[in-house]
């Protein structure tokens, strides 16, 4: 064990406990509590998603039948384009990485707020334009974008792409994309200078260990696309042909420029979610984190090779078929598959505890493993070739995100109680959670199966052969299914309003968030637990119970704890 | 567990009929069974692990569910287990890179042919020519264009785009690529059955994208020389296909929907 150097960790009660300044509308607008600032990004992120859903179940209408007509061709091709924005750039990245995280990381390693709370507030200013930006695209004469979510030169030019939607989107990209690099800062240097006495590297959760590696990722591959679209912008309306032949130019520039950020994005996407299912298993198996450090390892591993796979999204330009970019791919199974197996490793032997939280995360790693196994095949360019745009791709990255949502959800239900002092509804919860994984599989598998048999994607309509149709039928299902656990979600946060209250620690949970009250204070701790683990809470209430290395099965004396 | 790395091989091995189809199916050219062997090498090894990790985490819901308030022991590190799953990974890893690359090779190889098709892909529709013959078709969306070839020839394909990035793929030959205004891509088909196979774009162009379509005709030796022999003007022709071409960019379909069974 690492000596530390001893402060005092009592602090004394202040006798005025809340912070003093204005309050309300006035309250929200400057402030620059982390906690704040955290909640509105994951109302504002869920509100997103809702949005995203809503388009994303016209397009599941749109192809209950081949012939569809509840949108014209156009308005299809601004519909998955703005599904396939709104959550990827403005839902599943700001909710991880803007909410969660900014709420809970600075409380994990004991720290009073973030390094700069006022760049907080204003990624979360930029994240709101930005995102309003996007969306009003659908209010201009041309319509929102409409060139898929991916912006491939030279169809994104000004020439087929004319209109201000187009703009929009690329000026609130440029936005969010801007809020999220403040936001990598912020954490990066949160978790450097800001951890409290004891607080080791090896000692904090592995959730803010996967923000760490996340928030350095975004600052690797974000400036890439803050450039590309700035390029992308120039090349429309200030006559420069950086990516058009016409001018010498080169379009596939812009596809290596986007997955050079696109595919990091993928893990910058995937690690903060990865995290919080981590600590979910971990809690409700009233264990540690089954190989700890492994994970970790295999975490910045996963980033390290993230950055060297780009390409793989490019196999059938024919253009970069190296055997790197899909050896590269290949080998990112390997970390992934230890996540896996560490996961199973963290419940084997516990007293695992069925809670909704629980049952989300076990929901994500069997969804997730569905995404990661398929994801395999896609890192092979032969088999990439076969099934490159059609509706198996869909059905892969859906896999993924769905477990994504899934250990998001798990995620609120686990930290809700922490950030609002009240817990939500378990049995509402429950139903939630099984029509949300059910769904996610209604709707995902029929797509595998459409897209083998070659059914490509963003088809406002589809020759008429049953096979396919049975098959988009049964996955719109699924989309039914999904909407519905939606419902049921906001059901259960009416339900629950201030119903149940939290308490500090709710869970038996193991880290430093659940040490100080729900919700936490203005600046998070009246007082600190000793930090000689990954788990000081745990520690703290249960002094007898460290965790046992390998091979040894005699209690070390790790510390002397304090009474309750 | 080491057996799993060289699964992918026997099965490419193994003439394939035994094992699963795994929803793909074979084609119709020499590279699409290769590729559909590697998929069944892919997809036994996606089987065999992803039971594995079903079955464990099955056992750890039944086995240990909370049965009271007991606190587990606190095992956290189990290094030659973790070893383990982190070595053997690695090795399937390289076993599915050496099939991988097999395949690859032989696919993406471009042996010396007589038979060439210019493969031009426009918003919205296709221009197929045979150059050193007369022999040129051009379709757009509905109107599904056709492109003969002979079958048991390697025919060589020379893909462009005249403005975005057009996607080619035939289902039944199990492969796609990407038409790239600016550059000329080139891969071999060698079919082995005769028939009509669907195609169409896959990488979103437009309006119009869910409409491009095209249909790919394999025929005999003697039937692809006799419908070459049939583009007898070669002036008339290239002027219809320019006609028919430069009005890409105003063309609007009569008919939005496809139902003409194309499969
Ligand atoms: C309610 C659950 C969802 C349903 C029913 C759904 C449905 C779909 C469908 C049918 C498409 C294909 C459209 C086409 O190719 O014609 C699509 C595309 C896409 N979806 Fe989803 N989706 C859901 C959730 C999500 C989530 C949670 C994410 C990301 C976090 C996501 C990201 C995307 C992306 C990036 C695309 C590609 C858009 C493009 O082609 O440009 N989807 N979705
Ligand atoms: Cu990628
Ligand atoms: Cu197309």
């Amino acid at each position: 064990m690492t000596d530390v150097l001893e402060r005092p960790l009592h602090l004394e009660e202040p006798d005025h406990h809340e912070h003093h300044g204005p309050s309300g509308l006035l309250k929200w607008l400057t402030t620059t509590d982390h906690k704040v600032i955290g909640l509105s990004y994951t109302v504002t992120s869920v509100i997103l998603l809702v949005i995203g859903g809503a388009f994303a179940e016209i397009i599941r209408a749109q192809l209950a039948s081949p012939n569809g007509t509840l949108v014209s061709l156009a308005q299809y091709n601004e519909l998955f384009t703005m599904h396939g924005s709104v959550m990827i750039y403005l839902f599943a990245g700001p909710f991880a990485f803007g909410g969660l995280a900014n709420i809970i990381v600075p409380i994990q390693v004991g720290a009073p707020d973030m390094a700069f709370p006022r760049l907080n507030a204003l990624s979360y200013w930029l994240y709101l334009t930005g995102s309003i930006t996007m969306l009003l695209g659908f209010f201009t004469a041309g319509g929102a974008a409409n060139f898929g979510w991916v912006a491939y030169a030279p169809l994104s030019n000004s020439i087929n792409t004319p209109g201000a939607g187009a703009d929009l989107w690329i000026g609130g990209l440029l936005l969010t994309g801007f809020s999220a690099i403040f936001t990598g800062v912020n954490l990066v240097a949160t978790i450097f200078y800001l951890r409290a006495p004891g607080m080791t590297m090896f000692r904090m959760p592995i959730f803010t260990w996967n923000m760490l590696v996340t928030a350095i990722l975004i600052l690797l591959a974000f400036p890439v696309l803050t450039a590309g679209l700035i390029m992308l912008y120039a090349d429309r309306h200030f006559g420069t042909h950086i990516f058009s032949v016409a001018g010498g130019g080169v379009p596939v520039l812009w596809q290596h420029i986007f997955w050079f950020w696109g595919h990091p994005e993928v893990y910058i996407l995937a690690l903060p979610f990865f995290g919080m299912a981590t600590e979910i298993f971990a809690v409700f198996s009233r264990k540690p984190v089954f190989g700890y450090k492994g994970m970790i390892f295999a975490t910045i591993t996963i980033a390290a090779l993230s950055l060297g796979v780009w390409a793989h999204h490019m196999f059938t330009t024919g253009v970069v078929l190296l055997p790197f970019f899909s050896i590269m791919s290949l080998l990112i199974a390997v970390p992934t598959g230890i996540k896996i197996f560490n996961w199973i490793g963290t419940m084997w032997r516990g007293q695992v505890w069925f809670s909704t939280a629980m049952l989300m995360a076990i929901g994500f790693l069997v969804t997730f493993l569905v995404g990661g196994l398929t994801g395999v095949y896609l890192a092979s360019p032969p088999l990439d070739f076969f099934t490159h745009d059609t509706y198996f791709v869909v059905a892969h990255f859906h896999s993924v995100v769905m477990a994504l949502v899934l250990a998001g959800m798990g995620g609120l239900y686990y930290w809700g109680p922490k950030v609002t002092g009240y817990m939500l509804n378990e049995r509402i919860g429950k139903i939630q959670f099984w029509f949300l994984f059910v769904g996610t599989q209604v709707f995902t598998m029929p797509l595998y199966l459409v897209g083998l048999r070659g059914m490509p994607r963003r088809m406002a309509i589809y020759p008429h052969d049953p096979q396919w149709k049975f098959l988009n039928d049964v996955s719109s299902l699924g989309a039914v299914l999904i909407g519905i656990s939606t419902i049921l979600f906001v059901v259960n946060l009416v339900v629950s309003w201030k119903k149940y209250p939290a308490g500090d620690n709710p869970w038996d949970a193991q880290t430093l968030e659940w040490f100080t009250t729900s919700p936490p204070p203005h600046h998070n701790f009246y007082r600190l637990p000793p930090i000689r683990s990954e788990r000081p809470t745990w520690d703290y209430n249960h002094p007898e119970h460290h965790a046992v290395p390998h091979g040894q099965h005699v209690e070390p004396v790790l510390t002397t704890g304090e009474s309750k | 567990m080491r057996r799993a790395a060289a699964l992918p091989l026997a099965a490419l091995a193994l003439s394939g009929c035994t094992v699963p189809t795994f929803g793909a199916s074979a084609g119709d050219t020499t590279s699409s069974r290769s590729v559909y062997h590697l998929w069944q090498g892919f997809s036994i090894g996606a089987a065999i692990i992803g039971t594995l990790v079903l079955v464990l985490l099955a056992w750890a819901i039944l086995r240990y569910r909370r049965k009271g308030d007991a606190i587990p022991t606190q095992y956290q590190y189990h290094i030659p287990l973790e070893l383990t799953y982190t070595i053997v990974p690695i090795l399937i890893v390289f076993g599915l890179f050496a099939a991988t690359m097999v395949v690859e090779n032989k696919e993406v190889a471009n042996p010396p042919t007589k038979v060439t098709i210019d493969v031009n892909a426009f918003q919205w529709g296709w221009k197929f020519s045979y150059p050193g013959t007369n022999a040129v078709v051009v379709g757009q969306t509905t109107q599904t264009p056709v492109m003969v070839m002979p079958v048991n020839t390697d025919v060589h394909i020379n893909l462009t785009s005249t403005d975005v990035i057009h996607g080619f793929y035939v289902k039944a030959f199990n492969f796609s690529r990407y038409a790239l205004p600016g550059i000329d891509n080139q891969f071999t088909f060698r079919a082995v059955n005769t028939g009509t196979f669907f195609g169409q774009c896959t990488q979103l162009c437009g309006l119009y994208h869910s409409l491009m379509f095209f249909k790919v005709k394999v025929v005999s030796a003697s039937a692809y020389q006799t419908w070459l022999a049939g583009f007898t003007n070669s002036a008339a022709a290239q002027a219809a296909a320019a006609a028919q071409a430069g009005q890409s960019a105003t063309y609007v379909p009569t008919k939005v929907t496809n139902s003409s069974g194309v499969k």
